[in-house]
């Protein structure tokens, strides 16, 4: 059996669309390294299920791969590492609001 | 052109009222994402990787000046400040958010527009020439026929719910400009030797996973039965069409399973049985619309003051050079407003863009523009003495990149900028080709040449039909670019070839550096355009250029 990876949950807020990570106190922040790294498989369907049951708030959840960073969790692929920024040909999104 | 009548202004209003609540309820948590998804898309509403985008249809790429200024006015007001055209003639507004979205299909309803249709399994919006009505090769104007198309199709009760999406073009030319080949249903509109106005029926076109140039299935449709024959296709299509699985869903897997001749003889017996029924209201109301469609009141000027121009001022005749296109009227011109200036994102307007070339519409172009399928704007109708000034408005507006049909007027997707289903970026590409080629300043020297660009397998960037043709795919998790080489999407359509192996993102302007080299090298004279030296040459010295390893290594 493959060896699990660690993996964030992720998914985009009803109102704005707006990316958003579950955290380990069950808060949904715009900013990956305040999401929880899930780093056992079950926990990881759990913390999922919690997600999804979230309808009213967040749309879409799924667990996407993470590793850990000095500074939190860090998105390993780089569609993940897009959604954590915004578009590369205009300075919208996250990385001109989240600053 | 064509103004709503009563009914479609309350068919449109209501719309808008009834998803107005249907979003009340999602956010009141009355409805669960699975309930208001289908109904979401239903209106246009897509939830993409950053936020939710709104699709808005611009049924065969036609507008007016009131319109345009209305869209600017959405991007202005609930959006980011700009709109990005499609490769389907539709726009798209990347930042909306849910609370905003029944306001802003107010505001298109206000202008005679909406989202229906625009995703979902039905008949998406139907595209067309955007040089239709003005050309001077077309037989006869096809947007009429479009917007009979449009009127049946809306709502059709039969096919809300096809096995896929569907989607139809019509064009009025034997120059095909609206890729009719590529579609489920093309519609080509010519004469017979009585003279009398019918279609060439392709059935069955289509690019993404499975890449096919559609069949003509009836060489000469009658107008009266046009709307019979499409309903009899459909018809056939809704049943026989694969609902298990996505991948083999479209018409043109239909028709390759089954057969063009027993698909054909099907669509004749359901003809035979839809055609008694169309008792002759559909040409009453073609008749309409036709009057609707009837062409501008042309001026009749001198021209001398752009020929002045024209000799004098060589940004102005560059400019002309590439962007104006043979109108039907000798004192007019069709112009093309490229959304393509060096460095920017294909198919991209400002709101303070799109009002500029909102007034130039109304001052200048008898208040008609058009989106094309290459994601430029165009004025089909300019009085050739008026161009001179609308170069200059232009000019200062970053609206007037004089590149259309060269290598710098790139078709491509909004790839993983945007789109939650891409695989890679396709926007950067396109604009960091179109910066190596302004720097080595070759673009006019090396002349037509479309490149084109998609993000994903699913080829809304049409790059099958490129001549150079880039897909961006994740290869174990690092961006990929295959390339394809010789498409064509014109009246001669083929799909192109894949050249080898991919390349990755910061080989990929290299790579295409690569092959046009090799075309300048071993073209027949700048006459011969790359398509025309592909075909000749096939895809050998293009290969040896993009892969100049492996050729050492052969020899070795």
């Amino acid at each position: 059996m493959a060896r699990f990876t660690p993996k964030v949950v992720t998914a985009n807020a009803l109102i704005e669309g707006d990316v958003v990570y579950l955290t380990a106190d069950d808060r949904w922040s715009r900013r990956h390294e305040e999401a929880e790294l899930i780093e056992d498989e079950a926990h990881g369907q759990l913390r999922l299920l919690h997600a999804m049951g979230q309808g009213n708030l967040v749309v879409g959840a799924y667990l996407a791969d993470a590793k850990a960073g000095p500074n939190g969790p860090e998105p390993t692929h780089f569609r993940e590492v897009f959604r954590t920024r915004g578009p590369s040909n205009y300075f919208l999104g996250k990385q001109a609001e989240l600053i | 052109m064509y103004s709503y009548s009563d009914f479609d202004e309350a068919f449109v209003r209501a719309r808008v009222a009834q998803f107005s609540q249907q979003v009340e309820r999602r956010l009141e948590g009355a409805l669960t994402e699975d309930e208001f998804r289908p109904l979401r898309l239903m209106n246009g509403l897509y939830l993409q990787l950053h936020a939710y985008m709104l699709r808005v249809a611009i049924p065969y790429g036609t507008l007016n000046s009131r319109q345009m200024r209305q869209l600017a006015h959405i991007a202005q007001t609930w959006d980011k400040g700009y709109g990005h055209f499609t490769t389907r003639q539709n726009i798209q507004f990347n930042w909306p958010k849910l609370p905003d979205v029944p306001a802003i299909l107010s505001a298109l309803a206000d202008v005679e527009m909406h989202a229906i249709q625009t995703s979902g399994n039905c008949v998406r919006n139907v595209t067309s020439d955007h040089f239709a009505g003005a050309a001077a090769d077309e037989v006869e104007d096809p947007r009429p026929y479009a917007e009979l198309l449009r009127q049946w199709s809306t709502d059709h009760p039969e096919f809300q719910f096809l096995p896929r999406k569907f989607k139809i073009a019509v064009t009025g030319a034997p120059n095909d400009r609206a890729v009719i080949k590529a579609h489920d249903i093309g519609l080509r509109v010519l004469k017979n030797d009585k003279g009398e106005t019918g279609f060439e029926v392709i059935v069955g076109g289509g690019l993404g996973r499975t890449p096919m140039i559609g069949l003509t299935v009836r060489d000469f449709l009658p107008v009266a039965d046009l709307l019979p024959y499409v309903e009899a296709i459909l018809s056939v299509y809704n049943t026989l069409g694969r609902r298990d699985n996505k991948y083999k869903a479209r018409i043109k897997i239909t028709l390759h399973e089954t057969g063009k001749d027993e698909i054909t003889r099907m669509v004749e017996d359901r003809f035979a049985e839809l055609r008694p029924l169309f008792g002759g209201h559909d040409q009453a109301l073609l008749a309409d619309i036709k009057a609707a469609f009837a062409p501008p009141a042309y001026r009749n000027a001198p021209v001398d003051a752009y020929d002045a121009f024209y000799k004098a001022d060589p940004v102005f005749r560059a400019w002309a050079d590439t962007n104006l296109a043979q109108h039907r009227n000798d004192q007019y011109a069709i112009v093309t407003i490229s959304t393509k200036a060096h460095g920017k994102t294909p198919g991209d307007a400002t709101a303070e863009q799109m009002r500029v070339m909102a007034d130039l519409a109304e001052k200048y172009g008898h208040d008609e523009l058009r989106i094309s399928h290459e994601q430029n704007v165009v004025l089909p109708h300019v009085h050739k003495s008026d161009l001179p000034a609308i170069h200059a408005v232009l000019s200062q507006h970053g609206l007037a990149t004089a590149n259309v049909g060269l290598i710098s007027d790139i078709i491509a997707c909004p790839g993983m900028d945007y789109c939650a289903l891409a695989t890679a970026r396709a926007i950067p590409v396109a604009e960091q080709i179109a910066l190596r080629f302004q720097e080595l300043d070759l673009e006019h020297e090396i002349g037509p040449l479309k490149i084109k660009i998609s993000g994903c397998i699913n080829a809304c960037g049409h790059h099958h039909v490129g001549h150079i043709g880039i897909l961006g795919l994740d290869r174990a998790g690092v961006e990929n670019y295959q390339i394809t080489l010789g498409g064509d999407g014109s009246e001669t359509a083929v799909i192109g070839e894949r050249a080898g192996p991919g390349f990755a993102y910061d080989e990929i302007v290299p790579a295409i550096e690569r092959i046009v080299q090799a075309y300048l090298a071993h073209r027949d004279g700048p006459a011969e355009t790359f398509l025309q030296a592909y075909r000749r040459l096939g895809l050998a010295p293009f290969k040896a250029a993009l892969y100049p390893a492996e050729g050492t290594q052969d020899a070795a």
